[in-house]
């Protein structure tokens, strides 16, 4: 079943990012510690840890980092259950066959062997294939955390703290809007394909579908991208782009940056080989 | 291909941010001098359709299906820089919002995949296709074999980078503390992956879309094939008939006139052909007649050919006398049509 299959995955993948944005989009309205704060102490605090979770040489300081990011979690409403089937999970799956091998084929002191095929099981691969899942899953969970608590719209202009130019912020506004607006053209052109098919298509037929349906999403992209240009000139554009900046940092922000940050050197500092 | 998070040290990262950093650079100085204001919703809306068309499950010969990147398609319809923000926004708005690439490894990701993955598609797509009509054949070939090997270049990166890691960076036991594996293992397994199943998607997106589009929307192939015939030309009957159009029968005639003395070998005549008293002397199995017809004879001597029985007298070679009159006929016939072309397209220019 190719055809059916490729054109059904298509729509799962376009359907689960618009599920995904939805999702984030009510996170981010609930009443909880992150959504609270400053998207610019998130955003901050969050790189601070990933980059403290990136580092370290510990695999305790890694397991530590994980427990705060899930206790970051429940303060903040977003459900364990969430991080597993978004970050956890699939960061699992992915790298935890990645790292699989590692346990076997990293030289080192055997500590057991696989039964039947009597390969040597080491400590040393034991531990090169914990840091590198902890380390995804840990820094897979900050992420999505600062994404499930704080709207796009906010990570996005939090970026200019990071001195993002603005062009390349507004840029990364308008192409997210525009993913989605894609999104839906794309699913209506599959949807319609799909309606009219009687009985599935040869391998053959399936790729030139799927060829032209890229084609003619990349025709109606350019000619979007005449059209919003020209909507922008309507609109008095010349070239000049800004951001309003509408975040104002209080006494309670400025104190859990501090702390992010300091736990985020406390961190490296622990994770010291 | 998407490196997330956890993946490379932090140098490594760093290291990478700061190689694509100058690329970002030049590539959005050119595109504001190019494109000045339009820049902005080219490229948002661009990076839109490339994150939207990486979601798209391809079916690949064989049965399995894969996901193309897109970058050696953005590099022939919008240029190597274009294609470089392009990607590198794709990538970006994936690590940020969509947890596909990490934060930290997002510069080695752009690095990888937008910066040398655009620059080495467009490469070879130009060297391949040079300067051939956007509908031809070769074009799409070249967008192929620049997808396949675009994406390829940019998995090899990723595998130095991930095999150069537990030479890099291990703890105190000697276990690696990030990509476990050497180059040995990680370039191999790395490579088995995308020369089969990502190369072949990268390879049939990109080359449909260009024949797709070369069909479709020529246009939209024009900003990365400036030697290649304009549409205007494919419509423009002297352009569509001129001498570059019939260069190759030119040549074929120029062949033809090389091996015209082989007539000479040819024994016997055309019956009558030569003069009025061939017609009675070949008239092999009949009986020929007692003289030639009057009004034959007299019309025959209206005329006397310059070249006579394609032996001009001033030649004393029968072969070079074949070569002139053949040189000399079809070169006369060569100038009537150009004439006769002038006369018509004058005639159009002023109608």
């Amino acid at each position: 079943m190719p055809t059916r299959g490729f054109i059904e995955r298509s729509l799962e993948g376009f359907l689960g990012v618009l599920e995904r944005a939805l999702e984030s989009e009510e996170f981010a309205r609930r009443k909880g510690l992150l959504q609270s704060l400053d998207p610019r102490v998130k955003l901050v605090g969050t790189l601070g840890l990933v980059i403290a979770a990136t580092t370290s040489h510990r695999l305790a300081v890694i397991g530590g980092l994980f427990a705060l990011a899930c206790l970051l979690a429940v303060l903040s409403r977003v459900p364990l259950r969430t991080l597993m089937v978004r970050a956890w999970a699939g960061a699992f799956a992915f790298t935890g066959l990645i790292a699989l091998p590692a346990i076997f084929l990293t030289p080192g002191l055997a500590v057991g062997h696989l039964p039947l095929v009597r390969w040597p099981v080491t400590l040393t691969g034991m531990r090169a294939a914990a840091f590198l899942v902890s380390r995804v899953e840990t820094t897979a969970t900050f992420s999505l955390l600062l994404v499930l608590a704080t709207p796009w719209t906010h990570v996005l202009k939090a970026l200019r703290v990071l001195r993002v130019p603005v062009v390349v912020v507004v840029v990364l506004g308008m192409t997210y809007r525009y993913i989605l607006l894609t999104i839906a053209t794309a699913r209506e052109m599959f949807e319609s394909r799909r309606s009219r098919m009687v009985a599935e298509l040869a391998p053959g037929q399936a790729r030139r579908l799927a060829v032209s349906t890229a084609g003619v999403l990349l025709g109606k992209t350019m000619q979007l991208s005449s059209e919003v240009y020209l909507a922008m000139l309507s609109r008095g554009f010349r070239g000049d782009v800004y951001v309003l900046e509408e975040f104002s940092m209080g006494r309670r922000n400025w104190t859990w940056l501090l702390l992010l940050l300091a736990l985020s050197a406390a961190a490296v500092w622990m994770g010291r080989s | 291909m998407h490196i997330p998070d956890g993946y490379l040290s932090p140098s490594t990262c760093a290291i990478l941010y700061a190689g694509a950093a100058p690329f970002w650079y030049v590539s959005l100085r050119r595109l504001r001098r190019l494109l000045a204001t339009r820049v902005i919703p080219l490229l948002s809306v661009f990076a839109a359709f490339s994150f939207v068309v990486m979601m798209f499950n391809l079916p690949l010969p064989g049965g399995t299906t894969g996901h193309a990147v897109g970058m050696a398609i953005a590099s022939i319809v919008l240029g190597p820089w274009a294609s470089i923000l392009a990607i590198s926004i794709a990538l970006a708005i994936q690590a940020l919002f969509f947890g596909d690439g990490g934060i930290t490894a997002l510069g080695a990701n752009c690095f990888n995949m937008a910066v040398a993955g655009s620059l080495a598609a467009y490469a070879i797509y130009r060297g391949i296709a040079g300067s051939c009509p956007l509908t031809s054949r070769r074009r799409v070939a070249a967008a192929g074999i620049a997808g396949y090997l675009s994406i390829n270049i940019a998995a090899l990166l990723a595998a130095i980078e991930f095999g150069i890691q537990p030479l890099l960076f291990r703890d105190a036991s000697g276990a690696p503390l990030y990509a476990p594996y050497p180059l040995k293992i990680a370039i191999p397994a790395m490579m088995a992956g995308h020369l089969t199943v990502a190369g072949l998607a990268e390879m049939v997106l990109t080359a449909g879309l260009v024949a797709w589009l070369g069909r479709s929307h020529p246009s939209l192939l024009r900003a990365t094939a400036p030697g290649a015939p304009t549409s205007d030309d494919t419509n423009d009957p002297h352009a569509a008939f001129g001498w570059s159009a019939v260069r190759p029968l030119l040549v074929r005639l120029a062949v033809l006139l090389l091996l015209t003395p082989l007539g000479i070998l040819a024994v016997g005549s055309a019956w009558g052909e030569w003069s009025p008293r061939d017609l009675a002397a070949v008239s092999a199995h009949r009986e020929p007649p007692a003289r030639v017809p009057p009004g034959l004879e007299r019309l025959s001597s209206v005329w006397t050919a310059p070249f006579p029985a394609y032996a001009p007298p001033f030649l004393r070679s029968a072969s070079f006398g074949y070569l002139l009159s053949a040189a000399f006929g079809s070169g006369l016939i060569l100038l009537m049509a150009a004439a006769g072309d002038r006369v018509l397209s004058g005639r159009q220019r002023s109608g």
